[in-house]
């Protein structure tokens, strides 16, 4: 069978810098598997600017952000296969996947990393009544149709959900001559950055409706119109608030999901919160030598840190081809989100292994000011840091030093929350 | 003259009430750090920018190829600009950089590739 050091799936931001970091870390043997035609993942439908501020000082579009990460795949010669889809990966690291000039392939990996990355949620999964004509988009359909396919999806448009792939696709509308009526927000605040809530919506006077949703779509053939209404703090619509808006396009911004069927079909354990597999400090999941990072692991807000995580993960895939293991006996310190805290990236730690320190990355479940971030060992209160601003869009970081554990070796649970 | 303005530099997303006298004196409320007053004062007396958008491309692997202006663009400029954006096609090859149109709708500013396209 077909053997390579690493096998990374998607080639997208997470992938290439996964791939790039592993090489630094002296595995030469890469194969990354992009199953669309070109590498860059939705970085290449991400023509706005604002990427790489963190990574590069600079801020870049998408497509020359992803660009600088293709570079170095290429001067680094690390092998890609386009057009190819993964199909199953197996828990002792056999990847299979097909591809028209290849047919079915399955190889084995001395390591894979996961980085699929995350999809957009379909009206499917939001119960939106009504009929099913076409010009019902999801904002990032929507995107890709008209950056790289280059159609127009409409002239007359509600955006329903204010992330921001839907803020950014109202100004991309609007400049293209379509009428952007309306942004409607289920929650009582925007998912989207404040920065394209200014840029995008008001710079072009386009209205953003908070705690609306729309209740009905009108159309047969094509959509000619949706009903709005205000929610209450149930989220439930408010009878008597029915607003009719003609429209011929309907974008849906309601929300990321990463896409883990394969990770599913393999086994791995999953977080219930992320809908991204379990991980430890080194990235590793619940299957030994399988890695993850990148929106498929959770959603991220900025590309700079999709890259930081995988290039993590990069390196301790590396570090497993070289040093093989076993997956330690060692009862692991587990994170606990409690309070505010959705979740943690990692989930768990190993103090022994750990590097000298590890970012650890949440999102809160409400807006919050003046809140303190607060992390217990075991109960006892080892770090607090005031907050003057926590918002359910911006992912939120702490880090953990391995000599902050040199007192407390076998630390069980490290909790963090927020406190007043 | 006095504007309402939402301050982008954070998610507190400060409201900022600037107002300017008859004498040019601008007069800034309600931010809570430096950057607040900083954006304020730019966005009422010189607002920009960047524009970006797409392109047809002759005779290249993909269809279309993104495009940024080089640097901002004064902000009443942006219709401008897209106009002639979007009266503009080139031919493959493209490279990230490449100045597509030179000097765009009289801002003096670029309008420059931000992608590879390799010829068919």
């Amino acid at each position: 069978m077909l053997y390579h050091d690493i096998v990374i799936i998607g080639g997208g931001p997470a992938g290439l810098a996964a791939a790039a970091a592993a090489k630094e870390a002296g595995i030469s043997d890469i194969l990354i598997l992009e199953r669309d035609e070109m590498l860059g993942g939705i970085l290449n439908q991400c023509i706005h600017n604002g990427f790489g501020l963190h990574t590069f000082k600079e801020e870049l579009t998408g497509p020359e952000y992803a660009q600088r990460y293709i570079d170095r795949v290429l001067e680094e010669k690390i092998s890609y296969r386009l057009h190819s889809m993964v199909i199953d990966i197996s828990r002792d690291r056999q990847v299979t996947y097909i591809s028209r000039e290849e047919g079915l392939v399955r190889l084995q990996a001395g390591a894979v990393i996961l980085a699929m990355g995350c999809r957009e949620r379909p009206r499917g999964a939001l119960n939106i009544p009504g009929y099913r004509p076409a010009g019902i988009y999801s904002a990032g359909t929507a995107q890709r149709l008209m950056n790289i396919e280059g159609y127009m999806v409409g002239k007359e448009v509600v955006v329903l959900g204010s992330g921001d792939i839907g803020l950014i696709m109202a100004r991309r509308m609007t400049l293209e001559g379509a009428v952007v009526k309306l942004v409607a927000e289920l929650m009582p605040y925007s998912g989207g950055l404040k920065r394209n809530i200014v840029q995008c919506l008001d710079d072009y006077g386009i209205p953003l409706k908070l705690s609306h949703t729309v209740v009905d779509i009108h159309g047969k053939e094509r959509v000619t119109g949706v009903t709005i209404a205000q929610v209450g703090a149930d989220r439930k619509p408010v009878p008597g608030t029915e607003e009719y808006y003609s429209c011929d396009t309907l974008l849906l911004s309601c929300g990321l999901i990463p896409e883990n069927e394969l990770s599913r079909q393999a086994g791995l354990e999953m977080d219930r919160i992320t809908s991204g597999p379990v991980v430890g400090d080194d990235l590793e999941t619940s299957v030994e030598g399988v890695f993850a990072c990148g929106n498929v692991l959770h959603v991220h807000d900025l590309v700079d840190y999709v890259s930081e995580e995988a290039a993590r993960a990069g390196r301790q895939a590396a570090r497993f081809v070289r040093e093989p293991r076993k997956k330690e006996k060692k009862q692991e310190a587990i994170l606990k989100a409690e309070n505010g805290v959705r979740y943690t990236i990692p989930q768990h730690l190993n103090v022994d292994r750990m590097d000298d320190q590890i970012v650890v990355r949440f999102r809160v479940d409400n807006i919050y000011q003046n809140k303190s971030v607060v992390v217990y060992f075991d109960g006892k209160e080892t770090m607090r840091r005031k907050k003057r601003i926590l918002a359910p869009g911006e992912m939120e970081q702490i880090t953990l030093k391995k000599s902050g554990f040199s007192d407390c070796p076998d630390v069980k649970e490290i909790r963090i929350c927020l406190e007043d | 003259m006095k504007r309402e303005l939402t301050c982008i530099g954070c998610p507190l997303g400060c409201a900022l009430t600037v107002e300017i006298d008859n004498s040019g004196d601008i007069q800034v409320t309600g931010y809570t750090c430096a950057r607040g007053k900083d954006y304020a004062i730019k966005e009422v007396t010189c607002p920009t920018r960047i524009v970006t958008s797409t392109v047809p491309v002759d005779g290249g692997m993909i269809s279309r190829v993104s495009v940024k202006t080089e640097h901002d663009i004064p902000k009443d400029k942006i219709f401008d600009v897209m106009d002639e954006i979007r009266r503009t096609a080139v031919n493959a090859p493209v490279r990230i950089g490449d100045t597509v149109i030179e000097d765009c709708a009289g801002t003096g500013i670029s309008v420059i590739a931000t992608k590879n396209v390799e010829s068919v």
